[in-house]
């Protein structure tokens, strides 16, 4: 079809015209490569010049190092940044925690969007579905720190959680600064994430194939487990990605709800770049890209990308 | 299929759903009307007395007026760079385009930190000095994106025999782009620039590392959380920065659709670089 348009487009530069703009826009229009470059070259060159080229050098400042004394930038190559991350079993603990919490928090959003969704895309009417949909997307858009915050003010000891709890006569749970804490705040703040293409993935779902399944003798939980959930992983992984890498470089939730054990590697890297450190802050970057990057292959492997 | 057992027990899991989404955003708001100087449950009254405070509060003009500045130019270079990507990526084919459009996603799909250390790392390797245009640089590389995803998007489902209508009719080049093309996709463009204008207003994670001694609205509020200070004035000012925020979404979803404001649709550049 781009074809198509570019062969009329040439047919009507036989038109008359005149004037320098015209005949540089005749030129562009002959000659698809210029305008694609003309197109692409801005965009490309900022992506180029800035990310990726900031990309590497986190990656070769990895192997430079801090002055102890001085904490000037030494561009000396070596791997103890490396050694230390992975040597040290404080930083090891930090990264097992930080996985840990990340799938820990991948399966709790997970339950929890799955029936909210299947509620949207197989239940509520159109008009709920719409309000639904709204619903979702607030919080989606609501200020991060706004979110982060509110936690703040339930689990404080104060707060309305302990309130709640002595109305019922139980006893007062002090959850800030505990790792629960940051757990419940990552699991509602990357849940819209979650929820979201788990519901597109749910509304795609041809309705013949769950009535060909009921028609074939399959109860709701075999319908559910043999033709739902299959045809879904698509989106429950894609929504994984999400809460998954989110959680694994967030380094303000800890820090705002969390208490001396809450060390993740964000955190290991923001304190590093504080103190000066940006090497051993970018070996510990390190870890959540080559994470990410295992997690995006096996997410591929699984055909998620195709299916969506 | 779903038995009636089944459905009561969606019904009570969405509305659990709905008060865990929305009850701890509206403390906010509730505490921002608490004349109490420290935070307990339930509010001690009902003032407008932190409102005041922040409308007053020299710091917190000069930080929300340095987002705005920000997120206007990032939404700016935004614009220009994601509609080049944008009609370029959908006019032709090429060896390496499934790349480019993965390349746009990856400052958000990456964890923030990676984003924020690489581009702070970047900016002393080159010598230069964090200010306004070192934030700039950074929100727009992840704003670009949103301006892509809602164009390229659009562009995808405006029918290709407008504009070869347009050409037939002896329209030139310009004349098509202009007076057939753009008007097809301006709301796209639109809700594309509300939504890099909304993620620029809110974004701290990235912001931390590319502000040097200036604070924008995020960076202020984050700063007194982490110290425990101005309480009272952060929850009028958070309540301010919801509204904000949800203003240019809900707008974005009313000009373009509601589809169009997931973030998640991130997810689908993602996959698009996966496929082919």
């Amino acid at each position: 079809m781009t074809q198509n348009i570019a062969d009329r487009g040439a047919a009507s530069e036989a038109l008359p015209r005149s004037g320098a703009w015209s005949r540089i826009g005749a030129a562009l229009w002959r000659r698809p490569w210029a305008r694609a470059t003309l197109l692409l070259t801005p965009p490309l060159a900022w992506f180029l010049i800035i990310y990726l080229a900031a990309l590497v050098v986190l990656l070769i400042t990895a192997f430079w190092q801090t002055n102890p004394f001085t904490s000037n930038l030494e561009h000396i190559w070596n791997l103890q940044n490396f050694v230390q991350v992975f040597t040290t079993p404080a930083y090891l603990q930090d990264i097992g925690r930080t996985v840990g919490l990340a799938a820990g928090v991948t399966v709790v959003d997970g339950l929890v969007a799955f029936p909210f969704a299947y509620y949207m895309a197989r239940v509520a009417t159109r008009r709920t579905r719409t309000v639904l949909y709204v619903a979702i997307l607030l919080p989606l858009w609501a200020s991060y720190l706004a979110k982060v915050y509110a936690w703040q003010l339930v689990f404080t000891k104060d707060g309305v959680l302990n309130w709640s709890l002595g109305k019922v006569s139980l006893g007062p749970l002090n959850l800030i600064n505990t790792n629960w804490a940051v757990f419940i705040a990552f699991c509602y703040i990357w849940l819209p994430y979650m929820a979201i293409p788990v519901y597109a993935a749910l509304d795609r779902i041809p309705a013949s194939m769950i009535e060909a399944s009921q028609d074939l003798g399959g109860r709701t939980w075999r319908t559910t487990r043999s033709v739902i959930l299959p045809l879904a992983l698509p989106g429950i992984v894609a929504g994984s990605i999400f809460t998954f890498s989110l959680t694994l470089g967030d380094y303000i939730t800890p820090q705002l709800l969390g208490g001396t054990n809450s060390v993740f590697i964000g955190s290991v890297a923001y304190t590093s770049f504080l103190s000066n450190n940006v090497p051993l802050g970018a070996a510990m970057a390190m870890v959540p890209i080559a994470i990410m990057i295992v997690y995006l292959l096996g997410a591929r492997a699984l055909g998620a990308f195709r299916e969506l | 299929m779903e038995s009636a057992g089944v459905k009561v027990a969606l019904r009570i899991w969405v509305a659990l759903v709905l008060l865990f989404l929305f009850v701890p955003i509206l403390l906010i708001v509730v505490y921002a009307f608490d004349p109490a100087t420290v935070e307990s449950w339930p509010i001690k009254g009902f003032t407008l007395h932190w409102f005041n405070v922040a409308w007053h509060d020299p710091e917190v003009r000069d930080a929300f007026l340095l987002s705005v500045k920000v997120g206007l130019l990032a939404t700016g270079i935004a614009l220009v760079l994601g509609s080049a990507v944008a009609y370029a990526l959908y006019q032709f084919s090429f060896f390496g385009r499934d790349a480019i459009s993965f390349l746009l996603v990856l400052p958000i799909a990456l964890p923030g930190i990676v984003t924020g250390l690489a581009l702070n790392s970047f900016f002393t390797f080159a010598s230069v000095q964090l200010s306004l245009w070192t934030i700039v640089v950074g929100h727009a590389t992840f704003c670009i994106v949103m301006v892509f995803n809602n164009l390229i998007a659009r562009l995808r489902r405006t029918p290709g025999s407008l504009a070869e209508a347009s050409m037939d009719l002896g329209a030139r080049g310009w004349q098509t782009q202009l007076y057939v093309t753009l008007p097809s996709v301006i709301t796209a463009l639109i809700s594309g620039a509300l939504l890099a204008f909304a993620l620029s207003f809110d974004e701290v994670v990235v912001t931390v590392f590319t502000s040097g001694a200036q604070n924008t609205l995020p960076i202020w509020i984050f700063g007194q959380l982490r110290l425990g200070q101005k309480l009272p004035e952060v929850n009028a000012v958070v309540s301010i920065v919801i509204l904000l925020t949800i203003v240019p979404v809900l707008l974005a979803a009313r000009i373009a659709g509601a589809g169009a404001v997931t973030r998640t649709a991130r997810a689908a550049a993602v996959q698009d670089g996966g496929r082919k």
